[in-house]
């Protein structure tokens, strides 16, 4: 085996871990499965790139060295964290949010994130045609890093970033009250709401929370590989069996779970062959529920 | 009337009775049973690529071609899209329902990527043609080729139509009803709610197995490109717009959805000049993507849906 399969598969799966985030939390906070947080993934990667064309035209395009990154790309990833939440909680305002209110069968909101989905995916595609873009067109050298392998500083970038948003969120849920709120209503929405937390909010704030992690994904598959109105769509399936095999609700566990669903792509790729990848995600779901369906982490 | 308008007619009528049998299928397993199934696509595209490898002449440098006639062909894709259906189910029948949403749809995703990969069965991205047609050898006289060719859908959709209404007012399909509506009280008589729904499951899954072989079989070219989750969506819209739960809903949803589809279609063509078009054609699935949205905000029970007998609260 080439050892090179590894960093591959850390830098897939930490694309597949920030995203798995959004889709575990939405799962145990608001119970079902959001097929549209692919979109959200696309979404900020595309807000990304129209901020930078903005900023560029400001800052301009040097990148700050070792990394592709410019300055500008920078400052448009930040704003299009937010956006992208924003865009996430207009979402559920429009659409999740009256249905949940009506009270009818969950399974209606699956078939409505569904809708949603394909309808914001065509909508990209059409604002900005099916032709893959780039963020930049600067050359990434791999350095050796030892043990046999290489990875470009914007590899490492995406990984340390990763690091960094993982371990926010995890302090977040465990260490505010925010996230004791979040973790109440994943555990009991009835009894949380008579204990006086405010549910709507904390679904506002998951939402909120899993636009921009989705949004980081987006930035770092389109920093890496490139932006497309499909990338979203296609890691939904990887997104779903990350979130499934960390545990439901554990955000360490999708991170893992992320990486591991990473690490097997990348190794399929090398062995069985990479027009094979995109079966992966779908063996490692079915393994996982075949064997134990609550995951790594998960309760119950 | 025009030859050549009637003869279209009846061909927009032929596809549009293909989806109404993916409809019924998908009827019965989410407007009867309550089974959430987003990998139609892939079930359709087994029971195509089935009866395709099953009926169609020998070739060089591909398996199958076995020169079965259709009929064969349509029973091995009931078949297959019962068992596919089947196994995909029993992976999640005891856990919650989206698990299995979520399954389906990775078996969509894999079936079609197996399409596209094992080229030595399924002809690979360019798939297979020269599938036998039901009066094939009229092909040459449009109009009489397409109203025969309605006329054998319309016999299907008949036949099928017959069948479900049966079933579903059997002591079957109460039970099946029953289960949607409270689980719990059905099981507190006695009916196993995971067996009566893997049942519903492979039923549906035949229904659209049949459906890819009868759309196959019409058209006489099959790809994987035909079977993306762009399908699915276009089965659910049918369904939702129709009504789920109701089979008349499910084939007027489908005539209905596939009408304004075509005319989208035809309106896109008419005002955008052609460099443009395939980037207009991305506004007829946001179009079809937001109303089904709509429709389940408005009128969640469709044209035709079917009153729930026990209303159920949900939670938060």
């Amino acid at each position: 085996m080439n050892p090179q399969a590894i960093i591959d598969g850390l830098v897939a799966g930490s694309m597949i871990g920030l995203g798995a985030i959004g889709v575990t939390l939405t799962y145990s906070i608001l119970r079902f499965a959001n097929f549209a947080h692919g979109e959200f993934v696309t979404g900020g990667a595309y807000l990304t790139l129209v901020l930078l064309t903005a900023l560029s035209a400001v800052l301009g395009t040097a990148p700050l060295s070792p990394f592709s990154v410019s300055l500008a790309l920078v400052l448009a990833f930040g704003g299009a964290l937010v956006l992208t939440g924003g865009v996430a909680l207009t979402l559920d305002a429009i659409l999740f949010r009256p249905l949940r209110r009506r009270g009818g069968t969950i399974i209606i909101i699956v078939i409505a994130s569904f809708g949603a989905s394909l309808a914001l995916r065509s909508l990209i595609e059409f604002v900005f045609t099916a032709t893959p873009q780039y963020f930049s067109r600067e050359l990434q050298i791999a350095a050796p890093i030892g043990g046999g392998m290489r990875a470009t500083p914007d590899q490492l970038l995406v990984l340390a970033i990763t690091a960094l948003l993982v371990a926010a969120v995890h302090l977040l849920l465990t260490r505010t009250d925010a996230g004791r709120a979040m973790r109440a209503v994943a555990e009991n929405p009835a009894l949380a709401r008579i204990s006086g937390i405010d549910v709507e909010g904390v679904v506002r704030l998951t939402f909120m929370i899993g636009g921009a992690l989705a949004c980081a994904a987006g930035v770092a598959a389109g920093l890496l590989v490139q932006i497309r109105p499909t990338m979203g769509f296609d890691l939904l399936l990887p997104l779903f069996a990350a979130a499934i095999l960390g545990g439901i609700g554990s955000v360490p566990g999708a991170v893992l779970g992320g990486l591991l669903v990473g690490l097997c792509e990348a190794l399929a790729a090398q062995t069985v062959g990479a027009e094979w990848r995109a079966a992966v995600s779908f063996a490692v779901l079915v393994a996982v529920l075949a064997l134990r369906p609550r995951g790594l982490f998960g309760r119950r | 009337m025009d030859a050549a308008l009637l003869a279209y007619l009846a061909f927009f009528m032929t596809m549009a009775l293909t989806y109404a049998v993916m409809c019924l299928g998908l009827n019965v397993q989410w407007g009867l049973t309550g089974i959430f199934n987003v990998g139609v696509a892939g079930f359709v595209l087994a029971g195509a690529y089935t009866s395709a490898i099953v009926t169609t002449p020998p070739i060089d440098g591909r398996v199958g071609g076995f020169g079965l006639p259709i009929a064969a062909g349509w029973l091995a894709a009931a078949i297959v899209g019962a068992v596919l259906s089947l196994l995909v189910g029993a992976l999640t029948i005891r856990l919650r329902a989206d698990y299995l949403a979520i399954s389906t749809f990775g078996f969509a995703v894999v079936i079609h990527l197996a399409a596209l990969n094992l080229e030595g069965i399924t002809g690979g991205p360019f798939g297979i043609s020269f599938i036998p047609r039901p009066f094939g050898e009229l092909a040459g006289e449009p109009l009489r080729f397409n109203l025969l060719n309605l006329a054998v859908m319309a016999g299907l959709v008949a036949v099928l139509y017959g069948l479900l209404e049966r079933l579903a007012r059997s002591p079957w399909g109460r039970v099946l009803r029953a289960i949607r509506e409270d689980e719990d009280a059905a099981r507190a008589l006695g009916k196993s709610a995971v067996r009566f729904r893997l049942q519903a499951i492979a039923l549906g899954g035949a229904v659209m197995g049949i459906a890819g072989a009868a759309g196959a079989h019409f058209i006489g070219f099959i790809a994987p490109a035909n079977y993306l989750a762009i399908l699915t969506f276009q089965v659910w819209a049918m369904l939702i717009v129709g009504g789920s739960g109701s089979n008349l809903g499910a084939i007027l949803g489908a005539v209905l959805v596939w009408a304004i589809w075509a005319a989208s279609g035809a309106a896109v063509e008419a005002v955008f000049p052609p460099g443009a078009q395939a980037r207009a054609a991305s506004l007829q699935i946001v179009l079809i993507g937001v109303s089904l949205c709509v429709i389940l905000l408005l009128r969640p029970r469709g044209l035709l849906g079917s009153r729930r007998v026990v209303r159920r609260k949900g939670n938060l």
